[in-house]
């Protein structure tokens, strides 16, 4: 059981989720710090460490459109949120499979700021309004770089794949 | 059954015969292109070959573009560390296609790469940039990936686990009114399709309006693909392509044009008659907030912005400067105008694009990104109204969450520099 920590509407873009002018900033292990800059007190909460491993995230449509920084993946990963949405965008989506961060597409999904979510296999259980709403799993190949623990490892067992056939 | 433009590339690419919608394929890929976040690619390459004993190699450093454009010069030292360390890669791995900040070979991405002729038709294009779909006016398969995707590419030389897309053909028919242009075109097409309604699509452009643009025009409308959710847009290779490539982008060597089959399958097809398009205009804060600009004429401006990957080429300078020339941008607005290239900023200079702009109270900056993502300069006050020729106008994009950006036209932006307020450019001579 997880709670909704932050609830967003349809859109929400990479610039909102990482603004650019922390861009500079690239390695993973320093970009949470600037997760959702501007929510001041979201931002501060987390980097307070407010919340517990796991909580949730809830967007509408087209969740993290915009560029392709990795930054906006990286930075919510750190705190290690999970991101349910209505739907996701390519790149956003990719990037947090090939970092590991955990993303649920659940097209119907409501839910509210301090809801209770129950995240099960095929579906998520919201606590506080009793309903139930049907999740999209990833696909196999996705599900695959999730299994591996993110790209990096991924690509570095075919690496060493390859080199040792040749 | 036939292919679309998009899978007879990813079929080549894949050494396949064929691919459909769906099929998970390992293309290899011809062009990978990184800017200033090849710092992140740069770790996160290194971070898989770790513990591998194996010494940390690119697949092919003449197949890898890294130009420096988002923040140059660089506005802090953080910056410019990440701009050395990048520096000491391209040196270390003998990459090929560098751009350094220049006043002759620099420029934005997606700008450089066309004209150096860095993409041809057929290609299979990665770069770490959400507007790498601009490639795809060149008859390319071109997408935008994140860095770690980009270190897997690094290592491998092929992008693992790529899901074919379907493919979305967009025909453009019709007779462009006079002051209507590629931007209204594609804002047209992105109000119409909204934000997500191309999301792990391809957008394959036809018609005679399409076939009649400058490849100018058309890597405005490739480059804001992406703004439907698009993974790819793409302008089949003409012989209009063949002539920017040879003319414009010196290429001697062979060029290979992909079509689409006569009988390829597309998941739906959308027609538009731009004979009756006006000037359109995308209202904050999202780009699929489509409306004429006659609809929001009046609207007081505080900047505004000629430039980016979508409209800071010669053509577009040309439009501007004829507007302003002998006029004077209105006291209570600041222009900025960025050239898209080195090369563009001295034919507009050569052609006195950039002293009539001048002349007229803009300020003209240097090549690259400028104020596009709000991160290096022309940053909005709390309240502030921008009106851009750019691509994006999402809250917080040009620096501050709390400020309003228009995208437009290089012409609508001209002609509402004169006033200051949102103008529809009909009422200009142009
Ligand atoms: S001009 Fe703007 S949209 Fe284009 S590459 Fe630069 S930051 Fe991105």
């Amino acid at each position: 059981m997880a709670k909704v920590i932050l609830k967003l509407g349809d859109d929400i873009s990479t610039d909102t989720i990482y603004p650019g002018r922390f861009m500079a900033t690239v390695l993973p292990t320093e970009t949470p710090a600037f997760a959702f800059a501007d929510y001041k007190e979201f931002n501060k909460n987390l980097n307070d460490k407010k919340f517990t491993p796991g909580s949730i995230i809830i967007g509408g449509n087209n969740f993290g459109c915009g560029s392709s920084r990795e930054q906006a993946a990286s930075c919510l990963k750190g705190h290690e949120l999970v991101i349910i949405a209505k739907s996701f965008a390519r790149i956003f989506l990719q990037n947090a499979v090939n970092l590991g961060l955990k993303t649920i597409t659940a097209p119907d999904i409501e839910a509210h700021e301090n809801d209770e979510l129950v995240i099960d296999e095929a579906k998520i259980f919201n606590r506080s309004s009793g309903k139930t709403y049907k999740t999209i799993p990833l696909s196999g190949t996705r599900q695959a770089v999730m299994d591996a623990g993110g790209l990096i490892r991924y690509t570095r067992k075919r690496l060493l794949k390859t080199n040792a056939r040749t | 059954m036939g292919l679309t433009v998009a899978e007879k590339i990813l079929a080549r690419a894949a050494d396949k015969n064929t691919v459909r919608p769906g099929d998970i394929i390992e293309p290899a890929v011809d062009l990978a292109m990184s800017h200033e976040n090849a710092a992140l690619v740069i770790n996160q390459f290194f971070e898989v070959y770790s513990g591998t004993g194996l010494q940390p190699k690119v697949w092919d450093p003449a197949r890898i573009a890294i130009i420096f454009d988002h923040r140059v010069p660089a506005e802090s030292s953080k910056t410019a560390n990440n701009q050395k360390k990048i520096r000491e890669f391209v040196k270390e791995q003998g990459i090929g296609k560098f751009h350094e900040i220049r006043g002759d070979v620099g420029g934005i991405c997606h700008q450089i790469l066309p004209e150096y002729g860095y993409v041809r038709p057929g290609y299979m294009v990665l770069g770490t940039d959400s507007h790498t779909t601009s490639h795809g006016a060149l008859g390319a398969f071109a997408m935008g990936i994140g860095a770690t995707e980009m270190a897997s590419v690094w290592s491998l030389g092929t992008i693992l686990n790529l899901e074919v897309p379907g493919t979305i053909k967009i025909l453009v028919n019709g007779t462009l009114q006079p002051a209507v242009y590629a931007k209204d075109i594609i804002l047209n097409i992105i109000g119409n399709l909204t934000a997500n309604g191309a999301t792990f699509k391809v957008l394959e452009y036809h018609g005679s309006v399409i076939r009649e643009m400058s490849v100018s025009g058309r890597l405005t409308i490739s480059n804001m693909s992406v703004e439907a959710g698009a993974t790819a847009g793409i302008v089949p290779a003409d012989d209009t392509t063949i002539r920017y490539l040879r003319d414009v982008a010196g290429v001697t060597d062979e060029i290979e044009p992909v079509s689409a089959d006569e009988n390829a399958v597309y998941e739906k097809t959308v027609e538009i008659d731009v004979s009756a398009l006006t000037p359109q205009i995308a209202c904050p804060h999202t780009v699929d907030n489509v409306k004429p600009v006659s609809d929001v004429e009046g609207m007081e401006l505080n900047q505004i912005v000629i430039g980016s990957c979508t409209n800071g080429r010669l053509e577009d300078l040309e439009i501007a400067a004829k507007i302003l020339k002998g006029k004077s941008v209105a006291d209570n607005v600041r222009m900025l105008v960025f050239p898209a290239s080195a090369r563009i900023y001295n034919e507009a200079l050569k052609k006195g694009y950039l002293s009539d702009l001048s002349a007229s109270g803009a300020v003209i900056m240097n090549p690259g990104c400028g104020c596009c993502l709000g991160v290096h300069q022309g940053a909005l006050a709390d309240g502030e109204t921008a009106l851009a020729t750019t691509n994006r106008n999402f809250k917080g994009r040009m620096g501050n969450p709390n400020a309003d950006v228009y995208l437009c036209s290089p012409a609508t932006a001209a002609a509402s520099a004169i006033t200051g307020k949102i103008t529809d450019p009909r009422h200009e001579r142009i």
